[in-house]
């Protein structure tokens, strides 16, 4: 009798194995097949590319800090700051766990914004990734509420009179406005009533919308790929074996590379969490350690360093409807761009001095806009924010020119992808 | 019909008879969506205590002193009551041209404050202490001609979020981002020294 040699048996051909009654029941191996080992990145990937990635975990982050903090947070007027007092003295680990969440509200702003940038350097919006950057940008806009929301929260000063105003900016909407602002405040003035809906949103309506969109936007992603400092779309150009030539495995290759940027990025959270949590009043400011007070604004009101940009717009404009109306126009602005930009080449490595310039133009202005945001709204302050005011707006209004081959003729794309720009 | 029971594929469907139900139905649906919705929306209007809450406030002025500011609460915003001197009231005809809004068309004040003084009484000064602009306190800065806000400051109000200055009787300056002079609730005089805020002859009997 022969001896039948069994091959070697693999875990999913194993008929009777716990892995194979997952693997019928559940696309598993379909998932890890199509969206880590046989998704194909771009071989190039530089440093702008671990902000994605960084996102994501500051996202989990975010939400796990967010849970624990919910379980000793109580919303209320009489009770709110007491309860985050409470955590931060009280409650064993109560600070770690706060200023984790704390911290990483200003860390994700950071990731997120040097994402975008990564998108202008190398035209990662355009065609075909207009839905990409549409669904990215309204991940970033309910970002901005959520972060919004979550620093009414702890019911400081600063809390209170920053909900005051950006609620109050609903006011400017000609005719509902006022009506609107009673709505959404829930009394005649920020309040018990206001705190607790504000509560409810942070905790579980905006973060169920954030984590479809992120869903979306990573859906979006894996069909047409990622995006690469050259520019160049890697599924033009396959191999024998129907692959990318110029593309690598997501796993193991990416997220080897990526596991590096998270240990660096925890290696800085951890030293600001630990040495800076306020950072200097720029994380957490220090009005916001007094209890909301209505018949006292806090000397200067300054949002959180993350908006300044957009306030510092709203301060420059000396009307009000207009200036908030031009505040709602800048954040909305980016949404337009892949319609914007008309140049045949994605990446500022091949466009021409023109375009470079106004992507300068834009990083110092909204630099400057930070920047004067910041800082009260008087003398030098003013001047430097409606400068960079005009310079952010024109970075948009006329790229529809400056990007046009006509003004700003382009270099020649590489056919294959190369590691390093040479200029 | 085929004989089994079977819908077969020569059966005539009646298209528009099928779009008119598609139809009807998604409107159906969408009716109930909205009026399902209604409860939800409503909901976050103000609440029957709230309501309650923002009944009139009393204040006595008696014991304010001529050209000081005193604060109270009503519906949560703070209101402010300045008590001016002769002089403050004759600074405010020297600036009109200055002003956004000299004769309060644009503004929101009861017609008994549709005056240059803004108010029932020049010396009695009522405000809603909230910068119309976003919501901000603006700061008493009575005295004139103060270091920070230059020599021609007549007093007035300034406020610390987005720099809106406003005179004596809560007028907006020109080049301050607030559009609108200080808001002024409705209010009257119960008697002598009772002013009562929230409420006046049109809002209803104190």
């Amino acid at each position: 009798m022969a001896t039948v040699v069994k091959p070697p048996a693999t875990p999913a051909a194993k008929p009777g194995g716990l892995r194979a009654w997952f693997y019928k029941r559940l696309p598993i191996e379909e998932f890890i097949s199509t969206q880590l080992t046989g998704y194909f990145a771009p071989k190039n990937f530089n440093f702008w590319y671990y902000f994605g990635v960084l996102s994501l975990v500051v996202l989990v982050l975010q939400l796990v800090t967010g849970i624990f903090l919910t379980m000793f947070y109580k919303p209320g007027e009489a009770t709110a700051f007491d309860s985050v007092e409470y955590i931060m003295r009280e409650v064993d680990w109560g600070w770690l766990i706060r200023y984790l969440h704390s911290t990483g509200a200003s860390a994700f702003f950071v990731i997120v914004y040097l994402h975008m940038y990564r998108a202008l350097l190398y035209g990662s919006y355009k065609r075909p990734r207009e839905l990409l950057w549409v669904i990215g940008m309204l991940v970033y806009l309910t970002l901005m509420a959520e972060a919004f929301l979550g620093y009414v929260l702890p019911w400081g000063n600063m809390s209170y009179w920053a909900a005051q105003v950006i609620v109050n900016l609903f006011g400017t909407i000609p005719g509902i406005g006022p009506g609107l602002v009673e709505w959404i405040r829930g009394d005649y003035g920020i309040a018990d009533a206001t705190l607790n809906r504000f509560f409810a949103l942070h905790v579980v309506a905006v973060p169920l919308g954030l984590l479809l969109l992120v869903v979306l936007h990573l859906v979006a992603l894996r069909t047409t790929g990622s995006n690469n400092p050259d520019g160049i779309e890697i599924k033009e150009r396959l191999g024998g074996d129907g692959k990318p030539v110029d593309g690598i495995p997501f796993h193991p290759y990416y997220t080897v590379k990526d596991m590096v940027g998270v240990g660096v990025f925890f290696v800085l959270l951890a030293i600001v969490v630990f040495f800076v949590p306020t950072l200097g009043g720029y994380f957490l400011e220090h009005a916001n350690f007094d209890h909301a007070d209505p018949f006292s604004t806090p000397p200067e009101i300054t949002p959180s360093w993350y908006f300044t940009p957009y306030y510092a717009i709203l301060r420059a404009v000396p009307d009000q409807r207009l200036g908030a109306l031009l505040l709602l126009l800048a954040v909305l602005a980016y949404l337009f761009l892949p319609w914007l930009d008309r140049s045949p080449v994605k990446s500022m490595r091949y466009r021409g001095w023109l375009s470079r310039a106004f992507l300068a133009l834009f990083t110092v202005s909204f630099l400057g806009l930070m920047y004067a945001g910041l800082n009260p709204p008087q003398g030098v302050y003013v001047l430097i924010g409606r400068i960079c005011t005009v310079g952010y707006f024109l970075y948009f209004i006329l790229m529809y020119w400056y990007s046009s081959p006509r003004f700003d003729p382009v270099k020649p794309v590489p056919e294959r992808l190369r590691y390093h720009a040479d200029h | 019909m085929a004989e089994s029971g079977v819908i077969g594929a020569d059966e005539l469907t009646d298209e528009s008879r099928r779009h008119f139900l598609l139809a009807a139905t998604v409107a159906t649906g969408a009716t109930g969506v909205v009026f399902a919705a209604a409860p939800f929306i409503a909901s976050w209007s103000p609440s029957e205590r709230t309501r309650a809450l923002g009944a009139p406030t009393e204040f006595n002025v008696a014991k304010l002193e001529p050209g000081a500011l005193a604060q109270t609460l009503w519906r949560k915003q703070p209101i402010y009551i300045v008590r001016r001197t002769p002089e403050m009231v004759a600074s405010l005809a020297a600036h009109d041209s200055r002003l956004k809004d000299p004769a309060s068309h644009d503004s929101e004040q009861p017609p008994y404050a549709a005056n240059p003084a803004r108010s029932r009484n020049p010396e009695y000064l009522v405000l809603i202490g909230t910068c119309t602009h976003l919501g901000c306190l603006p700061k008493p800065r009575f005295d004139p001609a103060r270091a920070d806000l230059g020599a021609d400051w007549p007093g007035g109000f300034a406020c610390p979020c987005h720099g809106s200055r406003f005179d004596l009787a809560g007028r907006v300056f020109e080049g301050s981002p607030a559009s609108v002079n200080l808001r002024v609730p409705p209010y009257s005089f119960a008697d002598a020294h009772r002013l009562v805020i929230g409420v006046d002859e049109q809002t209803g009997a104190a």
